[in-house]
This record gives C-alpha cells, sequence and structure tokens, in this order.
C-alpha cells in the first residue's frame, strides 16, 4: 500500500509540471509520465488487462502530442500572464467543485467495503460461475464481452463517434462549393 | 510527411513486424489471456504507426490510408454489431453468448462467440487510432512556425 501512496504522490507531482512548465515539449513528457504511473498502479493492484491498454495508449498518445507539437510551437504563451477580474470567477467556481468532489468522495468510500475484501454477491457469481456460463478462462473478457457486452458495445460507439468528430473537424478533402 | 533517419528505419523494419503479430495474438488469445480486442488492436495500430513514421508517407498514401481505415473501422463496429444481432435471432437476447460450451476451456477453440467479438473489436479499434493518426499527421496540416 505504501508503493501506491508513493506513485500517487508521484502522480500529482509530475501533473502540477506538466501544468506549471512553460516548455511544452517537457509539458508533454511529464503527462506521459502520469500515463506510466496510472499503468504502474494497474500493476500493482492486480489488472493486467488494464496496464497493457493505458501503457500501449499512453505511448500512443505521446506520439501523438509530440508530433503536433514538432509541427507547431514550443513555448506556452498562456503562462505568466498577470490575472484579470475575470479569474476570480474561475478560481472560486473551482474551489467550490473541489470542496464538493472531496465530500462526495469521502462520503462514497466511507459507504464502499474494503478493496477485494468481500465479493459482492455479483462479483462471487462471475467468479464461481463464470467459466461455465461463457466458457472464457479470461474472466475479465467473460464479463467485457458477454455479461457486460451492451457496454462495450457503447464503449466502440463512443470510439467511433471520437473518430467522426476528429475526421468532420480535420478533413483531409476540402468541400467542394 | 517525410521519414526517419536510417537508424529508425532498420529498426522498425525489425521490430514493425514483431509487434503486429504480438498485436494479433493478443486479439486473438483475448479470452485465455490477459488483454483483448481494445489491447490488441491499440497495440496493431501501434506497429502500423510505427510503419508510417518511420518510412514517412506521401499525400496519396495519405489519402488511400485514411479511406481504407474508414472502411476498415465501418466493418469492424458491423461484424460486432452483427454478433449481438446474431444473439438476438438465434438465442433470444440481444448479445447472448452462442456455443458457449463448444470446445475444451484453455485452448484456442473455446467460449463460443467471444473471440469473434474480440476480432471484431480488434479490426475496429486498430482502424479507429490509424485513421485519427493519419489525418493528424498529414502533409496538408505542417504549419509553419
Amino acid at each position: 500500500m505504501l508503493e501506491l501512496i508513493v506513485l500517487l504522490i508521484f502522480m500529482i507531482a509530475a501533473g502540477i509540471v506538466a501544468v506549471e512548465i512553460k516548455d511544452l515539449l517537457a509539458s508533454v513528457i511529464a503527462l506521459g509520465a502520469v500515463g506510466f504511473a496510472v499503468a504502474i498502479g494497474f500493476i500493482m493492484l492486480a489488472a493486467p488487462d488494464l496496464a497493457i491498454v493505458q501503457i500501449v495508449i499512453e505511448v500512443l498518445s505521446v506520439v501523438f502530442f509530440v508530433a503536433v507539437i514538432l509541427k507547431t510551437t514550443h513555448v506556452d504563451s498562456t503562462l505568466g500572464r498577470p490575472y484579470k477580474g475575470g479569474d476570480i470567477f474561475t478560481f472560486v467556481v473551482f474551489g467550490m467543485f473541489a470542496l464538493a468532489f472531496v465530500y462526495f468522495g469521502v462520503r462514497l468510500l466511507a459507504g464502499l467495503a474494503p478493496m477485494s475484501r468481500e465479493l459482492g454477491q455479483v462479483a462471487s457469481h462471475y467468479l464461481t460461475q463464470g467459466l461455465a456460463e461463457t466458457g472464457a478462462v479470461n474472466r475479465v473478457t467473460s464479463v467485457v464481452l458477454d455479461y457486460r457486452a451492451l457496454d462495450t458495445l457503447g464503449e466502440a460507439t463512443v470510439l467511433f463517434t471520437a473518430v467522426i468528430g476528429v475526421l468532420a473537424v480535420l478533413r483531409l478533402e476540402g468541400r467542394k462549393k | 510527411m517525410k521519414g526517419m533517419t536510417p537508424i529508425v528505419k532498420v529498426v522498425a523494419r525489425i521490430v514493425g513486424g514483431f509487434i503486429f503479430i504480438y498485436g494479433c495474438y493478443i486479439v486473438l488469445y483475448g479470452h485465455l489471456s490477459p488483454g483483448g480486442g481494445f489491447a490488441g488492436g491499440a497495440i496493431i495500430a501501434a506497429g502500423l504507426i510505427l510503419a508510417r513514421l518511420a518510412f514517412g508517407t506521401t499525400a496519396s498514401q495519405e489519402r488511400s490510408a485514411s479511406i481504407s481505415s474508414s472502411i476498415f473501422e465501418s466493418t469492424g463496429g458491423l461484424l460486432f454489431l452483427l454478433i449481438a444481432l446474431l444473439g438476438l435471432f438465434v438465442g433470444g437476447y440481444f448479445f447472448i453468448n452462442l456455443f458457449p460450451s463448444f470446445g475444451t476451456p484453455g485452448r484456442l477453440v473455446s467460449a463460443g462467440s467471444i473471440p469473434f467479438s474480440n476480432i471484431a473489436i480488434g479490426i475496429k479499434v486498430a482502424a479507429a487510432i490509424l485513421s485519427i493518426f493519419v489525418v493528424l499527421a498529414s502533409t496538408k496540416y505542417i504549419f509553419k512556425e
């Protein structure tokens, strides 16, 4: 558990660096550090399925960001400008949301069962009956593609919509007049 | 988009095929080992992106890659929906697993329609990530500083 706390502190530090640094390339590297720390955390919590996806997507997103930054500019021009009157509103709203997040998070964690100590009814059904009902040795796949396949269809639809949005904004051919 | 140095090209020539095969393995063995359609599709897309970054592309190659990746993405999504509808019409429920007890558990031929769903999602995710990359890294959008 101590390693996980150290990892979380490292992630917070890397996140602050990613927001505050002036060089955009260094900011992207810090963001990649956060992502790989998430992957290490998944491995510590015994979730290799998620860790594989996280590592690959993190590499790809860092490559995307670096490709865009190498084509455009290195310097974050929004940092270091003096504060204006409208910023106070932003700070107040952000503080309210942060307080509400902490409050509901603490209430939620107090109500949950301790992680991986007691199994709920649904989880114990997946573990005991999953192999007999689906035939898949990997229980994560049996949940993702059999018990909760409709969720996977929604996830695929989200990815499809994201690609449609990117292709609509950055299309290779202009509109003919 | 221009290619990279000969060092990168040689390494990409050696490593690229292995990355592709590893992605196919993750997709096909998704019901036996960690991974599955999403992870394997992302690895396949990473291999394709490595090849495109290392060797460079011309405008016509980008155009054809954009068209073909759109076609593959739609095909993967429609295959996944087809498996779901087969469950509806043959088994009675949307997304029901057909023949879950066919084959022995732990071997490649098992788990009914789960491997087919994995393959469909793998095609879809690989094509989606590749199409985003092709559009973002195309020669048309190289900005001048």
